[in-house]
C-alpha cells in the first residue's frame, strides 16, 4: 500500500496543528458555530443527536494491520469501544468529544491516516473496488491513480467549497464493484486499442433525493489526463453549480439543467487550456506511486490444495462460508476472504474495539498485514492462501466475523438511522436487524440467493438503498416513521435506480413485506434465477399485487 | 481601520470600495418572478436604476462590476490615472470583464466579493484571472473573509485580504504559513508536489521480503 514520505507527513501533521487551532478558537468563543462549522466538517467531525460523529477517512478503503489496531485504540479511548464502516469505505466514531478530536487526529497521524475532507462540500474519499489488485477480472489496478487523485484532490485550494460534497470513485475490472454510475464522477479505467491505460469518465450519477444514473461524457482518455480532465469537470461545476438550494446542488443537476451534450461540451472547452499543463502525470510519478500496489512476495503455490478440498467435502459449514465468503484471486492458491460485519443482531458495519485487533492479528497472520473496507461496510483480507482458509475460518468464528452471508438478503447495507444521525427521518439499525431475524433460516437464505437489500433512514441515501435489489427508505410522516419500499435498483455494470412499490409501511410491517417479496420472486422465478432477474423479467407488479393484496381485502 | 492584508503584511486601504446602492424596494416587487434576471444559480442582478444612481467618489475607487460596464465611458479618463479598480459578485462572469476593456491590467485591483465564506466560486475566478487571462495586478478578496480561507485564497492567486472589520487582520496572518508543501499546483506555484521534487517509492513489499526472520541471523 501506499506508504507516506516527508511530505505527506508534514502535510496531515500541519492538518492536525490547524484543525487544533481552530478548535481552540471555537472553544475560545473567537469562531461562531457557522463558522466553524465548515472548517469541523473539512475535518469528517459532525454534530449528532448524542455527540459528536467523526468520520476519519479510509483511502480507496485500503487499511494496514497497524492502522487497524490505531483505530482500535481509539474506539477504546476516546469511544465507547467501538466503530462503524460506512458505505464510502470510510470509519465512524460516534462518541467522541469535541475538546479531544485534535488528539485524535495527532494519533491518526502517527499511521499515516486523516479525517480531511470525509465530510463538506469538498472532494471526498476516493472509493474503489474491495477486490483492487486481486480480482482475476480486474484490468488496470485502479489504485495507484486512486491515490494520484487523492493528493490531487487534498487540501485542493480551488475546490475547497463547492456548492455541495463531490465523491468521485474509479474502477479497473470488467464488473464495476465501486458503483461508479452513481457517483459524481467514476472513472472506468481499461486497455484501449493500443493496450494504453484509459478512462471512461461518467459524471452526474449521484443516489440521494434526485437519484440518478451519471452519464458517459468521455468514452476515452488517456490515463496522462486524468488530473488536468477532473480539474475541468470541477471548474465547470464550482462556477456554475447551483447554490442557492442544497437539495439541487449536486453536480447531477447541473449536468441535467445544461443537458449531457452541453455539459460535456463545457468540460472539452475548459479542459482545452488545462490539456497537457503541468498536471498532466508523469509517466515516473505513475511509476513511482504504482510501485507501492505491486505485491512482488507472493509464494509459488498450486491452486489445487487436497487439504482444503477435503474440509469442503467434510464440513457443510465450512463449504458454505467458502461459498459466500471466499472469493476468487488471480494469483494460484490465494482467494479473497471477506469478514462479515453484518451478523444478526448488531448494527451493520460495526466492529468492536476487540474485534478490529483480532482482525488486525488475522491480517498480519494471513494476508501480508492488509485489509480492505468494502462499499458493502465488511472487511476483506484479500491475499490469504488457500491452506490457511481453514484456520483463518475458525479464528474468524470464534470473534464473530465469519456469517456466511455475503450477498444474501442479510447482507444489508445500513446507515447509522435516527439512532445516531441528526439528518435521519427514520430509525434503520432496528429495521436491518428485525429482518435480519425474520431471515434468519440459513438454509431459506441460500434458496433465496444473491439479493442485496439496503436501508437509508432519509433521503441522503447513505444506506444505497436506491440501487438495492430491494430498498427500504425512512421517511417522516406527520412526525411518525414511515419506510418506502423500492424495487429492481442494481448497482454494477447494469446500474439501475429502484422503483417505489407504492405507499409506505410503519417499521413493523417492513419484515412483513419483505417476506411478500421473497414469497412472490419464489413463485415466479424460474430455475436458477436471480431475483434482480425475475423482477427485470415479471415486473414489479406482481411483487406489488402481492404486497398489498391484504390491504386491498381489509378495505 | 486597517485591515487590509497586502503581500503578507497589514496594510492602510488606498482605495475606496463602492457598493451597489440597494434596490429600490417597489421595483422589486414589480418585477419579482418577471423581469428580474436569473442566472443558473439564481442570482439577482443588478437593475439599471441601481447602476444609474451609483455614486462614484473621486480618487481611487472599487466599483461593481455592473456598473463599470454601464458606464465605462465616463470613466475612461480615470481609469487612464489607474484610479479605477472593479469588483463582481462571485455569481458574475469574469469573462464579462475581461472582454470589456482591451487590456485587463489597465486595471490596478480586481475585487471579488465573497457574500458567504462557503461560496467557493471566488476561488476559480481568481484562478482564472491569473492563469487563464494573464491578470497581474491586485487581487483581492472582499465580504465574508476569515483567515481560514487565506491560505486556499492565496494559492489561486488572491494578494490582498480585506479581513472582515470585527476580526484581527494581525492575527489572520499566520494562516497564510497553514501547510508548507501542497499536494497540488495553483497559481502560486504551478508544479505539483512530483514535479517540485523527486519522490521514490519506498517499496513496502520489497523491503519485507530481506528482512531477517529472527533476530538471531542479524549479525
Amino acid at each position: 500500500m501506499y506508504l507516506y514520505d516527508d511530505i505527506d507527513q508534514r502535510l496531515i501533521d500541519e492538518r492536525v496543528a490547524q484543525f487544533r487551532d481552530q478548535t481552540r478558537r471555537y472553544l475560545a468563543g473567537q469562531l461562531t458555530d457557522d463558522e466553524f462549522r465548515p472548517l469541523r466538517l473539512q475535518n469528517g467531525l459532525y454534530i449528532q443527536r448524542h455527540a459528536p460523529m467523526l468520520r476519519v477517512a479510509i483511502p480507496y478503503g485500503l487499511l494496514s494491520s497497524a492502522q487497524l489496531r490505531k483505530l482500535a485504540h481509539i474506539a477504546r479511548v476516546y469511544d465507547r469501544g467501538y466503530a462503524h464502516f460506512t458505505t464510502r469505505q470510510d470509519i465512524q466514531f460516534n462518541w467522541p468529544q469535541l475538546e479531544r478530536v485534535p488528539d485524535i487526529l495527532a494519533e491518526l497521524a502517527t499511521v499515516q491516516m486523516h479525517a480531511i475532507q470525509t465530510s463538506g462540500n469538498c472532494v471526498r474519499n476516493i472509493t474503489t473496488d474491495q477486490f483492487a489488485g486481486v480480482a482475476p477480472d480486474e484490468v488496470v489496478d485502479p489504485r495507484p491513480l486512486a491515490e494520484i487523485l487523492r493528493q490531487w484532490s487534498s487540501f485542493h485550494p480551488e475546490f475547497a467549497y463547492l456548492p455541495r460534497k463531490f465523491k468521485i470513485a474509479v474502477n479497473g475490472s470488467l464488473n464495476d464493484r465501486a458503483v461508479i454510475r452513481v457517483h459524481d464522477i467514476g472513472l472506468g479505467f481499461y486497455r484501449d486499442a493500443k493496450g494504453e491505460i484509459a478512462l471512461q469518465v461518467w459524471v452526474g450519477g449521484g443516489l440521494g433525493r434526485t437519484p440518478m444514473i451519471g452519464t458517459l461524457i468521455r468514452e476515452h482518455l488517456e490515463w496522462r489526463h486524468m488530473l488536468t480532465y477532473c480539474e475541468a469537470i470541477l471548474r465547470v461545476y464550482n462556477r456554475y453549480g447551483r447554490r442557492d438550494n442544497a437539495f439541487k446542488a449536486r453536480i447531477k443537476i447541473l449536468v441535467k439543467a445544461l443537458g449531457a451534450e452541453e455539459f460535456a461540451r463545457q468540460v472539452e472547452e475548459e479542459w482545452s487550456h488545462l490539456k497537457d499543463g503541468p498536471h498532466t502525470i508523469t509517466e515516473e510519478e505513475f511509476q513511482r506511486v504504482s510501485g507501492f500496489f505491486q505485491r512482488t512476495n507472493y509464494a509459488t503455490l498450486d491452486d489445487y490444495c487436497p487439504e482444503f478440498e477435503q474440509q469442503l467435502q467434510t464440513n457443510r459449514a465450512f463449504a458454505r462460508w467458502v461459498e459466500r465468503c471466499v472469493h476468487p484471486h488471480k494469483v494460484p492458491g490465494y482467494r479473497a476472504v471477506t469478514l462479515s460485519l453484518k451478523p444478526t443482531g448488531v448494527a451493520p458495519g460495526d466492529a468492536t474495539a476487540d474485534q478490529m485487533d483480532s482482525i488486525a492479528f488475522l491480517a498480519d497472520r494471513y494476508s501480508f498485514g492488509e485489509l480492505r473496507v468494502s462499499h458493502e461496510q465488511n472487511l476483506i483480507l484479500a491475499d490469504v492462501r488457500v491452506s490457511d482458509l481453514y484456520a483463518l475460518w475458525e479464528q474468524a468464528k470464534r470473534i464473530g466475523v465469519a456469517t456466511p452471508n455475503i450477498g444474501l438478503l442479510t447482507d444489508i447495507i445500513c446507515c447509522p438511522g435516527g439512532d445516531f444521525c441528526s439528518l435521519a427521518n427514520a430509525k434503520s439499525i432496528p429495521i436491518a436487524r428485525a429482518i435480519q431475524e425474520k431471515f434468519d433460516d440459513l438454509d431459506y437464505l441460500y434458496d433465496i440467493g444473491d439479493l442485496d437489500l439496503n436501508i437509508s433512514g432519509c433521503m441522503n441515501s447513505c444506506g444505497h438503498h436506491h440501487v438495492a435489489h430491494i430498498g427500504v427508505l425512512g421517511v417522516d410522516k406527520d412526525g411518525a416513521e414511515w419506510y418506502q419500499i423500492t424495487l429492481g435498483g442494481s448497482q454494477g455494470n447494469d446500474a439501475a435506480i429502484g422503483t417505489v412499490i407504492g405507499p409506505a409501511f410503519a417499521a413493523e410491517e417492513v419484515p412483513g413485506v419483505v417476506q411478500k417479496l421473497i414469497e412472490t420472486y419464489v413463485a415466479e422465478r424460474l430455475e436458477g434465477e436471480r431475483f434482480i432477474d425475475t423482477v427485470r423479467r415479471v415486473g414489479i407488479a406482481p411483487f406489488k399485487a402481492n404486497v398489498y393484496a391484504k390491504e386491498a381485502a381489509h378495505a | 481601520m486597517r485591515n487590509l492584508i497586502r503581500n503578507h503584511a497589514v496594510v492602510a486601504d488606498d482605495w475606496t470600495f463602492v457598493p451597489l446602492p440597494p434596490p429600490a424596494e417597489e421595483t422589486i416587487r414589480k418585477q419579482a418572478g418577471k423581469v428580474v434576471i436569473f442566472k443558473l444559480t439564481g442570482e439577482p442582478a443588478a437593475t439599471p436604476e441601481q447602476i444609474q444612481a451609483t455614486e462614484i467618489p473621486s480618487g481611487k475607487v472599487i466599483i461593481p462590476l455592473s456598473v463599470w460596464l454601464a458606464r465605462k465611458e465616463e470613466l475612461a479618463a480615470r481609469v487612464a490615472a489607474s484610479e479605477i479598480g472593479v469588483w463582481l459578485e462571485t455569481h458574475e462572469l469574469v469573462e464579462d470583464l475581461v472582454g470589456s476593456l482591451p487590456d485587463i491590467n489597465a486595471l490596478p485591483v480586481i475585487a471579488i466579493h465573497f457574500p458567504r465564506f462557503a461560496d467557493g466560486r471566488g476561488f476559480s475566478i481568481a484562478t482564472l484571472l491569473r492563469t487563464r487571462f494573464g491578470y497581474r495586478n491586485e487581487i483581492r478578496a472582499v465580504g465574508d473573509v476569515l483567515r481560514d480561507q487565506l491560505f486556499y485564497m492565496k494559492r489561486c492567486g488572491f494578494d490582498a485580504f480585506a479581513i472582515r472589520e470585527d476580526r484581527s487582520a494581525e492575527e489572520a496572518l499566520a494562516s497564510l504559513r497553514d501547510f508548507s508543501e501542497p499536494y497540488q499546483g495553483a497559481v502560486d506555484n504551478p508544479l505539483p508536489v512530483w514535479r517540485r521534487y523527486t519522490r521514490y517509492c519506498q517499496h513496502p513489499f520489497a523491503e519485507r521480503k530481506y528482512q531477517p526472520v529472527h533476530e538471531d541471523e542479524v549479525d
